[in-house]
């Protein structure tokens, strides 16, 4: 069993449109860095150069956002639901 | 409900679904708050407005439509864009604010300035097939600032001017809006407090995260728990 990772639409063309991708870590850092060598580009979207995580974007463990965790060092195992959840603007104009 | 005034800042595709459904539904007062004109672009999505309104400030298009719909429904327009200079004298008087607008900036001004009145905020956002949607009441529930703590910088994401946007997706995130400020004002139902609403119109999918109020939030954490204005 993988841990599960649901993928925003804004973010689902670096997935080839794929709503969950597969991914493995016993972090979520790791996790993250996993998910760059199977979708090359997302982890520049959810990391800001320093590798922390970027401040329009959040990161769930099973509905618990990782801020109040332990932040990217947020264990993580087989079987995990992780949400990327992106901050969105329009309204539209 | 007939002694509510909510404001719709921002008559654009939120604002015309929000505004036709709170007007039909009965509720007293709109103030429509919102400095744009209606251009052709816009029509596919703003259905409020029609081809011959192009050039006309947006709150006298969707005014005129609303009085159509609903005689019964006072409509206040103003034709200015919500500031932070402007703000908290604009929605001084709401019992109830939409956010209906496009651009970060003003959706955490309009989160700011609602919590610094203690006025409830019904909080949308949207961009392509992607919805957002979550209810703040001040003081009780998280705030925007709680989940995002600043706005990206200009050019990290992708407004809906650039990516482009479902038009009925606008619609259906519109009409959730107005839904959501009636359970507000007729104190039925559980709000989106706390929680976000997303809608992938794409995987037809609705879904809840959880959110929880951050308790070193720059904007609510020094705000004491107080009951929310009268309904």
């Amino acid at each position: 069993m993988a841990i599960q990772v649901r993928i925003p639409t804004p973010l689902r063309k670096l997935t080839g449109g794929a709503e969950s991708v597969s991914g493995s870590g016993a972090t979520v850092a790791a996790l993250v860095q996993d998910l760059e060598t199977r979708h090359p580009g997302l982890k520049e979207r959810i990391c800001d150069d320093a590798g922390k995580v970027r401040r329009f974007v959040n990161v769930y463990v099973n509905g618990d956002d990782i801020r109040f965790l332990d932040n990217l060092d947020t264990p993580v195992k087989d079987g995990d639901e992780i949400s990327i959840v992106p901050a969105i603007a329009g309204g539209t104009r | 409900m007939r002694d509510a005034a909510v404001a719709i800042v921002g008559v654009g595709a939120l604002g015309c679904a929000a505004a036709e459904g709170l007007a039909c539904a009965g509720v007293g007062r709109l103030v429509l708050l919102d400095g744009d004109v209606v251009e052709r672009s816009n029509l596919h999505r703003q259905l409020l407005h029609r081809d011959a309104d192009r050039g006309r400030p947006k709150v006298e298009s969707a005014a005129e439509r609303l009085a159509a719909l609903a005689p019964g429904c006072a409509i206040d327009c103003r034709a200015v864009r919500v500031t932070a200079e402007n703000a908290v004298d604009l929605l001084a008087d709401a019992t109830c604010i939409v956010d209906a607008t496009d651009g970060f900036e003003s959706k955490f001004l309009l989160n700011d300035a609602a919590v610094a009145l203690g006025t409830p905020l019904v909080h949308a956002g949207i961009v392509r097939f992607l919805g957002q949607l979550m209810t703040i009441i001040p003081g009780l529930s998280a705030c925007y600032r709680c989940l995002f703590v600043a706005p990206p910088r200009p050019g990290d994401v992708p407004s809906c001017q650039e990516a482009g946007v479902l038009g009925s997706l606008a619609g259906t995130i519109g009409l959730l809006q107005a839904a959501e400020v009636l359970r507000y004002l007729t104190g039925s139902g559980p709000l989106l407090t706390d929680r976000l609403l997303t809608y992938d119109a794409l995987a037809n999918r609705f879904r809840h995260v959880r959110l929880r109020r951050n308790p070193s939030c720059p904007v609510c954490a020094a705000r004491l728990a107080a009951a929310p204005r009268n309904r």
